[in-house]
């Protein structure tokens, strides 16, 4: 235990906030410090390190947000970091001066247990009873003064999202921080403190002085606890044998751990809360009672539950779409403000291809992580996405995941990286990381425009039942669910080899709906975007610009420069004929629609006109396109392309397509205009360019075969259902598990898998057609 | 011997008795309150059939068939 230090008003005091989960911890948080936190993971760890700050009465305090949690018994590594840093063993936190412990006071008794743990610790202590309105409105009385005498603590009643009573909290921290810690409630025999002195002493013996109290009791109540494991590798078996005997001596006097400490704790929590809480005989039926019955509801609960996931996932689509579209259009137009402004030579293009395009491909993003991240705190704050999880959990568990797992991969349909953000809140390791490694394979939008030119390009349009059933529309469904089909097998693989242990435990607590706090959830929303753009964001634009490179040098540019320059002159003195022709194709779609055959006619005798004109142009461009396929061709990436051409030829590839998907490492849909830059038509094209389509069928091996077949282009998009070509999703799992090790991983299984995958369905395809 | 398992219909109460076993998962429960003299009522079932909703000292537990089990009860 840190000795007692008189508080210092010139230091800044370090506080740790604790609570259950549901309490309404981080509103509180935010209440206490405003917009502005520190975020960042603590080292060898996936848990969230979160600092904010506060000035109250000319003190500054450093308010730590602890992970919420039911108990203080750490079984692993991620949650012994609360316990470190309560301790004040955790270096990049330091001292701790006081305690904020939050506990729900509609649910006292149960958050009581973890308070009682809190105040083993020894620590000064502030409990707030937060959500006191809806203890209220369930006609519960709790006798505050009552209970900070028996606990000898502060305890402030709390409305934390009506931002009530937050001066008192930062009033009563002040008070407390820095004096003499509470007593411990004792809350077992006397004989358990009996052998934590004994142990104790042991510890000093074997060289392992000043041992805090609650470290002895931790040792003495886990069996096979995180503490203990981090003590035996210094005293290997002495340390477990000894905690053997003590806890077998416990056992002979009625004390028998571990199921003693959960006895006596609950016990302590009723003893104390005798005659200071009063909860109603007759359990009200609330508002909250009434919903849940029809959103658990066998049918209306379904209905409701597939309704709220369409209107998600539909509005994320309609409302990030224009969005992003915004972006990219954006990106074009900064991108050619910038070509306007310089000569073509490698700054410019390095400016315009590496950095525009880099920085456009993780703002791209950012619309659906914004949109996603508002309703998932939506779902989580209105206390709806327990009863998701309740919901699907029967149908996770066929593949060992739980139903936690359920939003994080749904959400990965729309784009991993979100997903992969949510899995968050899964408590369990192995379960999150299970659903971290196999959401890349949920079909992103990302890889739309690859099935859609693949599409287009190779299959006829064939449709039936009146055209509502399409061939094309077929395959494009197919396609989607090809990646969420292999997941299956994949995610039970990985729980049955490097995930292996017992099926974690559904216990989860079901919180009562209430009003989501607008706060709250724009704060989410703000915090994973920066989070994104900050940590993953760097990275994928360090890889953008070495793709970049990579592609553009060692090849002499200046001819391409030359030839680029007078492109640009050229347009520039033909600016007027090129707006007629825009203006004349659209008048002349419009009348295709209508079709009247005079008036169409005279708009294509026109069209011919300025066309002709305008063919000068065209030449240049297709000899400026000529040049930067051959620069392509001769640079590093293309040098590599024909190198690793014997390993792409198995699954009916060329060098170009190996290229392609070289090149689109950094994200899947580049391979779309990385083709186009291949084929000699410029990188602006997109996926429906008829164009590009024409030059994927007429392209042809140096025998004359066609490179392109219906199997190669199942094979193509086969590859791109399973790998993992995209880096933000890479860099994303980098964050969200600490390492690069499981980044890596990925890489390497979904690359593996995709080239697996892609082999033998080409065989299969050209076996069969 | 009776376990949660053994409450089917909504508004069934229990008393816990004991819940078997010393390892996480049955920590886990007893840290969630449910030790031995805790009244327990069930509240329903998921639609495909598990997990199962309770009320315990005051608050809503999800729980699986496969951990209900391991908690026996004294039906009331």
């Amino acid at each position: 235990m840190p000795a007692a230090v008189p508080a210092v008003s010139t230091r800044s005091l370090t506080v740790a906030v604790i609570g259950n989960p549901n309490t309404g911890k981080s509103t509180i948080f935010t209440a206490l410090t405003g917009m502005h936190s520190l975020i960042g993971n603590y080292p060898g760890v996936t848990v969230e390190k979160k600092i904010g700050n506060f000035r109250h009465q000319q003190q500054d305090v450093r308010l730590v947000d602890l992970p919420g949690t039911y108990s203080l018994s750490p079984r692993s590594l991620d949650e012994m970091v609360s316990v470190e840093v309560l301790l004040g063993r955790q270096a990049e936190v330091g001292r701790i001066d006081a305690v904020i412990c939050i506990a729900d006071a509609s649910n006292l008794e149960r958050n009581l247990y973890l308070v009682s743990q809190v105040l083993d610790l020894g620590l000064p202590t502030v409990l707030i009873l937060n959500m006191w309105d809806v203890a209220q409105s369930r006609g519960i009385t709790i006798d505050v003064e009552k209970l900070s005498q028996t606990l000898g603590i502060p305890v402030i009643p709390c409305e934390a999202h009506r931002h009530r009573q937050i001066d008192a909290v930062k009033d009563a921290v002040l008070s407390v921080a820095g004096k003499a810690g509470v007593e411990s409630p004792r809350v077992f025999p006397a004989v358990f403190y009996e052998e934590g002195k004994q142990l104790g002493s042991q510890l000093q013996e074997w060289g392992e002085p000043d041992v805090p109290f609650y470290v002895t009791e931790r040792l003495l109540l886990d069996v096979g606890g995180q503490i203990e494991s981090s003590f035996a590798a210094r005293f290997s078996t002495r340390l477990t044998e000894a905690l053997a005997a003590a806890r077998e001596r416990l056992k002979a006097s009625g004390f028998r751990v571990p199921a003693a400490e959960a006895k006596a704790r609950y016990a302590w929590s009723r003893q104390v809360l005798t005659g200071i809480m009063v909860v109603p005989q007759q359990q009200q039926v609330t508002s909250s009672d009434h919903l849940d019955r029809w959103l658990t509801h066998k049918v209306f609960g379904l209905a409701a539950f597939v309704l709220i996931m369409f209107v998600v996932f539909q509005s994320i689509s309609t409302l990030a779409a224009p969005v992003m579209q915004l972006c990219e259009a954006g990106q074009q137009i900064v991108g050619d403000w910038v070509s306007s402004l310089m000569s073509p030579g490698p700054f410019r293009s390095l400016l315009v291809d590496g950095v525009i395009g880099g920085v456009g491909g993780i703002l791209v993003f950012l619309p659906q992580i914004c949109f996603l991240f508002f309703f998932i705190a939506l779902l989580e704050d209105c206390g709806y996405m327990a009863r998701a999880a309740f919901l699907m959990d029967k149908l996770m568990t066929k593949v060992g995941l739980s139903g936690k797992s359920f939003v994080p991969l749904m959400s990965s349909f729309a784009c991993a990286i979100p997903g992969i953000m949510a899995t968050r809140t899964i408590e369990n390791r192995r379960d999150r990381m299970v659903t971290i490694l196999v959401a890349p394979l949920m079909s992103c939008s990302a890889r739309f425009p690859v099935y859609t030119l693949m599409i287009a390009a190779f299959f006829p349009d064939m449709a039936w039942a009146g055209g509502w059933i399409t061939l094309r529309g077929v395959l494009i469904f197919v396609m989607t669910f090809f990646g969420a089909f292999v997941a299956i097998p994949v995610a039970w693989l990985l729980k049955k080899t490097m995930f292996r242990g017992e099926t974690p435990p559904f216990v989860m607590e079901l919180p009562s709906y209430k009003w989501p706090s607008v706060h709250i959830v724009l704060l989410r929303v703000y915090e994973s975007a920066r989070a994104f753009v900050i940590r993953a964001g760097t990275l994928i634009f360090a890889t953008s610009i070495l793709i970049w490179a990579a592609s553009y040098f060692p090849g002499d540019h200046t001819e391409l420069n030359r030839l680029q320059e007078q492109v640009d002159e050229t347009k520039v003195s033909l600016n007027t004929e090129i707006s007629e022709k825009a203006e004349l194709e659209k008048q002349k779609s419009k009348l295709s629609e209508k079709g009247s055959a005079p008036e169409l006619a005279a708009i294509e005798q026109k069209l011919a006109a300025v066309e002709s004109k305008l063919e000068p142009l065209e030449a240049l461009i297709t000899t400026k396109n000529a040049m930067s396929e051959h620069l392509l061709e001769t640079s590093y990436l293309g040098r590599f392309g024909k190198t690793i051409e014997p390993a792409v030829k198995p699954l009916g590839w060329d060098w170009r397509i190996g290229v392609g998907v070289l090149a689109s490492f950094p994200a899947r849909e580049v391979i779309v205009s990385t083709l186009g830059t291949i084929y000699s038509l410029g990188g602006d094209v997109d996926e429906a360019d008829s164009g590009l389509q024409n030059a994927l069928r007429e392209s042809k091996w140096p025998d004359n075969r066609p490179v392109y077949s219906i199997p190669v282009a199942i094979s193509i998009m086969v590859f791109f259902a399973l790998c993992a070509q995209c880096v933000s999703t890479l860099m994303v799992i980098r964050r969200e598990t600490n390492s690069w090790g499981w980044p890596l991983f990925t890489f390497t299984y979904m690359t593996v898998l995709a080239y697996i995958g892609a082999f033998l369905a080409y065989r299969l395809f050209a076996f069969l057609l | 011997m009776h376990t949660l398992n053994d409450l089917r219909q909504a508004g069934q109460r229990g008393l816990i008795v004991d819940v078997t076993g010393d390892d996480a998962v049955s920590v886990r429960l007893m840290e969630m309150g449910l030790t031995e003299g805790a009244d327990i009522e069930l509240i329903g079932f998921a639609p495909l059939g598990d997990p199962a909703e309770f009320r315990i000292r005051g608050y809503r537990l999800s729980l699986r068939k496969a951990e209900a089990s391991r908690v026996t009860i004294e039906l009331l």
